[in-house]
């Protein structure tokens, strides 16, 4: 990619080409972004605003989706309502306007808390394994390397449903039926074909005459490795990581097929949300504004790491 | 900064594995699944009582109806400890008695003296019984539930929709006493301004993922002339499922569906149907009685203007049943506080607040107190109701029989592929199918 | 290992070889565990008539019934069908769309590393989670999206039912799935445009090609490898679609969405028939793996030209 900055330098596009390229890549770029603003725009409003025709563009913000994300609420009679002492959050106040009382927390965040575990301990494992493997498989001989890092590969060419059946078995045998444990087995597993194969393109990179000077001078092939190697690799594995952590994050089949009431994470849960009859839509917005944001960040903070990851995976095969 | 990101990751997989250890025996706790609608609240206040006399705390799992199936089934597959009891749907009860997801209640309804003649003989045989009309019990009946309709009482009443309706059809406008009658309100209310408004005929089940559009082609049909099968001969079906009779009914479904919904009715089971009547889309709404007590408090459509009648009859008078028992889980290892629960739960006096907190008893002493059929003004409906129902296939391999039904049903009504004949032709050859593979033919 | 090692680290480090093994054991020890293992017990599953919710029904072998059950089901063929019309245009209209957009993003405008990362955003996200309020936005009487398909055609909302409609909901999906992975597609592109070095170019100006001679006869054929990545890669993900087709239609209206994985789904985890669907599992498996391969095949062609 090093090529980027001088590309086409002789033959570079003339002003207007740039400003009608630029034009219409922008008008695209604010289409596709229209959904997620929506996502947003319903998180804060009222479940009546929600559902108006036409779609309301003007209308009074107000926090109920978000705590009828995080609570659960019983339908009351005005006149115990009346009898209640001060409401003690806005929250409160919200819900009795409606009238209902906070019964108490959702399963929201749990879930929540679920996604966070599984995602980012899936993707430690991977990321830790896929690291030594790729390496043993970068600077070792290891016998039928290609077959097995094909095979490794195509192990992701299978339907995660098909996955799921022996899996829902073992898992059942082995007790790790709906546990966090099991998922993040699980995921990592799927991940680490993944990392090894990124990881290795990124480690071939790394001149090994580097790792041999400092062996050399006196390090073990262990100490080249965490102090020669790795610091060297810090951008692949940083890619790799967002890629395994994107997919542990997002996934859904294997989480709606194999987790239940204790290690379930938030994609199974939030199309569950659902209102006093019907589906509370600024309730499912505020949950989807919530599980979005960090995948947000991380895209715009990595986004470097994660073109090179990208790219570069394609670009090896 | 790696150091930092590094300990937060270990910190993060210890974290997993922690939580990921069996949890040691806590505190008495019990956990109660079941869907996640009006009258699972309604039990979450009157368990409260429970967790004041025992001091076990109740814990739910509520999961909203269209993933309900799904979710629980496999939980029960899985033999998972998540569910202590479960309130579980009335055609599970075949294969999870059969395949011991239940524990078996005899003994115990025998030592607490939990008498199952106090309960309504339809609730007892349609949620607790394995095999059916047999003395072998799985649950305790819970929620009784069965399909009728609401509607719109105030428009029904104005008098000049009655006028241009007597005039059009030669009847008064009312509570349709047969399937004609309610298509003609349907067609007549269909596109209608009402009150500054568009509205709609009628709203029913259309549901593909999971059992809605079965569960309002069903009910419906039963009352055309299906049957699952010959009454003499179980499990023939050719001529039952398929009889002429069966195939108008599945074309009156379409027909009325093709005329007389809303706009984006493809997809409807209770949550839709109930928010199209709420926000006063429809005249007329096919759901369970479970919505009623919801409906009839609802500010906009509620009191005055809501009014519900029991199937309208054709050839046969059926409807079709809803409803749950309570069952323990066996894979729960607190089997002994479960087992307290239910029997809190049977007592009449705790079954007489159930009712009146929104939950349906089917305790006898309940339904059946001079009082109950004006208690409340959907009241009469439910009682007439219950006294004609019937439910799906209860078999082990219900949810294969249920999907079939499913596919069928809504490529034809809903999709509008092939005829009524060809779909229950089809209905036959693959439910046949099942139960060859059962061995039961 | 080309120089000879040293004789300071055999003694004070493991040997290579044992270095090599501990690195590699764990990753494909996991991968045995959870990947192989399971495949191999998949492949035993198919050919019994094994139920999962009939712990204690007795097994038996049913050779190769599973399998001629599973190719000449008519569903299931339906279900290929849907699959193959849902993976055709997806990958027309992503890769019309993504290579478009490469190409204008090429002509580095202002600020178009700010824009490549807004175009980026989609496909960061969870398909389940998004699909499902891409439902909310399909919604015939209060949802935006028909409201501005309303707008711009003039036909009435009412009429608009994206998810209810036999003929638009095989389009409801296409569309969710290009507004997630057009830029997927673009990205690849882009790198592909990237990768043309100047002097062909330069060369083409020499010989006063046009601009249109050059970008049919340099820009496309160059960039075709990567392209024909990108439709691999898109290919094999979206024959195995389940999470947003399940949560914006559920296989519906009838059975006009129902995608492969959907139709397996209810065969392994509705019906409980376990050895059936293992059977339909393999069968896929072989065929994306087999259809991968000729196409691979086919791209190393390309690339050598």
């Amino acid at each position: 990619m090093s090529s980027a900055n001088t590309a086409h330098s002789v033959v570079a596009p003339s002003d207007t080409s740039k400003r009608v390229a630029g034009t219409i890549v922008i008008v695209y770029a604010l289409i596709t972004l229209i959904p997620l603003v929506w996502i947003f725009l319903t998180s804060i409003k009222s479940p009546p605003d929600s559902i108006s025709y036409p779609p309301k563009i003007v209308f009074t913000p107000t926090l109920e989706g978000y705590c009828n994300l995080f609570t659960t609420r019983t339908r009351q009679t005005p006149d115990y309502i009346a009898a209640l002492p001060e409401p003690t959050s806005t929250c409160d106040e919200v819900t009795r306007k409606r009238n209902m009382v906070i019964a108490g927390p959702s399963n929201f965040l749990p879930r929540f808390v679920n996604s966070l575990v599984i995602a980012f301990g899936s993707t430690f494992l991977a990321v830790f394994l896929g690291t030594l493997a790729a390496y043993g498989f970068s600077r070792f001989k290891v016998p039928l390397a290609d077959d097995l890092l094909f095979f490794i590969l195509s192990t992701r060419m299978m339907p995660p449903i098909a996955v799921a059946i022996p899996i829902y078995l073992m898992y059942r045998e082995l007790g790790l039926s709906d546990t966090a444990l099991g998922m993040i087995l699980l995921y990592t597993a799927v991940n680490v074909s993944l990392a090894v194969w990124l990881l290795k393109g990124f480690i071939d990179e790394i001149p090994r005459e580097y790792e041999e000077a400092a062996m050399i001078d006196g390090y073990t092939r262990l100490q080249a490795f965490r102090k020669v190697v790795l610091p060297q690799a810090t951008t692949g594995i940083a890619a790799t990581a967002i890629f395994c952590l994107i997919f542990a994050w997002n996934e859904y089949a294997f989480a709606a097929l194999l987790t239940s009431g204790q290690a379930q994470t938030a994609p199974p849960f939030i199309p569950t949300i659902i209102g006093e009859g019907g589906q509370d839509w600024p309730a499912v917005a505020a949950g989807t504004t919530i599980f979005l944001v960090p995948i947000l960040v991380f895209t715009i903070l990595l986004r470097k790491q994660l073109l090179r990851g990208i790219t570069f995976g394609a670009v090896r095969k | 900064m790696q150091m930092k990101l590094k300990a937060l990751l270990g910190l993060a997989s210890a974290l997993a594995l922690s939580s990921a250890l069996p949890n040691a025996a806590k505190a008495e706790q019990l956990t109660l699944c079941w869907a996640a609608w009006d009258p699972a609240n309604a039990l979450v206040e009157l368990s409260k009582d429970f967790t004041a006399k025992t001091k076990i705390d109740m814990k739910f799992e509520f999961v909203p109806w269209t993933s309900y199936a799904d979710r629980f089934l496999n939980e029960l597959n899985s033999q998972g400890k998540l569910c202590d009891l479960i309130i579980g749907d009335s055609q599970w009860i075949g294969g999870a008695a059969e395949n011991g997801h239940y524990v078996k209640l005899n003994e115990f309804f025998d030592k607490e003296g939990i008498k199952m003649d106090d309960f309504v003989p339809a609730t007892v045989v349609g949620y607790s019984e394995w095999p059916k009309n047999t003395p072998n019990y799985w649950a305790l009946p819970a929620m009784g539930d069965v399909v009728g309709w609401t509607y719109r009482k105030d428009w029904f009443e104005k008098p000049e929709l009655q006028k241009e309706f007597k005039e059009k059809y030669g009847w008064d406008l009312g509570p349709p006493k047969t399937y004609d009658q309610l298509k003609q309100i349907a067609e007549f209310f269909q596109k209608r301004e009402v009150d500054g408004k568009t509205v709609y005929g009628a709203s029913i089940y259309t549901e593909r993922g999971s059992e809605g559009i079965t569960m309002g082609v069903t009910n419906v049909l039963y009352d055309w002339g299906f049957q699952y099968e010959n009454p003499k001969k179980p499990y023939e079906m050719e001529g039952f499922v398929n009889s002429p009779d069966a195939v108008k009914g599945l074309e009156f479904y379409k027909a009325l569906y093709d005329c007389c919904t809303p706009p984006g009715s493809s997809n409807v089971y209770m949550v839709e149907s109930a928010d199209a009547f709420k926000s006063g889309q429809v005249a007329m709404q096919m759901n369970f009685a479970f919505t009623w007590p919801g409906l009839y408090k609802d500010e906009k459509v509620g009191g005055d203007r809501i009014g519900f009648f029991p199937n309208p009859a054709e050839k046969a008078h059926f409807a079709q049943l809803g409803g749950q028992g309570i069952s323990v889980v066996s894979y729960s290892e607190k089997r002994d506080a479960a087992l307290q629960y239910i029997k809190w739960f049977a007592q009449p006096d705790v079954q007489a607040k159930w009712w009146e907190l929104g939950g349906y008893s089917c305790l006898k002493a309940v339904v059946n107190a001079p009082g109950f059929a004006s208690s409340q003004p959907y009241a009469q409906a439910f009682l007439d109701s219950m006294a004609i129902v019937k439910d799906f296939w209860a078999e082990p391999s219900y949810a294969s029989l249920l999907q079939d039904m499913q596919k069928r049903v809504h490529n034809y009504v809903v999709a509008g592929n092939g005829t009524a004949k060809e779909a229950l032709d089809g209905l036959v050859k693959d439910w046949t199918e099942v139960f060859e593979e059962d061995g039961k033919i | 290992m080309a120089t000879p090692a040293p004789i300071a680290r055999r003694v004070r480090g493991l040997s290579d070889r044992a270095i090599a093994w501990a690195f590699i054991a764990p990753a494909i020890t996991l991968l045995l565990a959870i990947n192989i293992f399971p495949l191999l017990w998949a492949i035993y599953l198919s050919f019994t008539n094994y139920r999962a919710n009939r712990p204690n029904a007795v097994v038996e072998g049913v050779g190769l019934r599973n399998y001629q059950r599973v190719l000449t089901d008519p569903d299931i063929w339906q279900a290929m069908q849907t699959t193959a019309h849902f993976v055709f245009w997806t990958i027309v209209l992503q890769t019309v769309i993504g290579f478009a957009l490469a190409y204008l993003i090429d002509r580095k405008f202002r600020g178009h590393a700010f824009w490549t990362t807004i175009i980026l955003i989609p496909m960061m996200l969870s398909p389940a989670v998004v699909g499902n309020f891409w439902r909310f936005l399909y919604e015939p009487q209060i949802g935006l999206f028909a409201y501005a398909a309303s707008m711009v055609t003039g036909i009435p909302t009412s009429e608009i039912r994206m998810l209810g409609d036999v003929s638009l909901a095989p389009w409801a999906i296409i569309i969710v799935d290009t507004w997630m992975w057009t830029p997927y597609v673009m990205l690849i592109c882009l790198a592909g445009l990237r990768s043309i070095p100047d002097y062909i170019y330069e060369a083409a100006e020499v010989d006063r090609a046009s601009s249109w001679r050059q970008f049919w006869s340099i820009t496309v054929p160059m960039a075709l490898p990567f392209i024909m990545l990108a439709v691999l890669f898109r290919g094999i993900e979206n024959f195995k679609m389940f999470d947003m087709v399940t949560l914006l239609t559920g296989g519906g209206p009838g059975s006009v969405t129902e995608v492969a994985s959907i139709t397996l789904k209810r065969a392994a985890f509705e019906s409980w028939a376990t050895g059936r669907a293992s059977a339909f599992a393999i069968i896929l498996f072989v065929a994306v793996f087999g259809l991968a391969n000729i196409y691979v095949k086919a791209l190393n062609k390309v690339k050598q030209r």
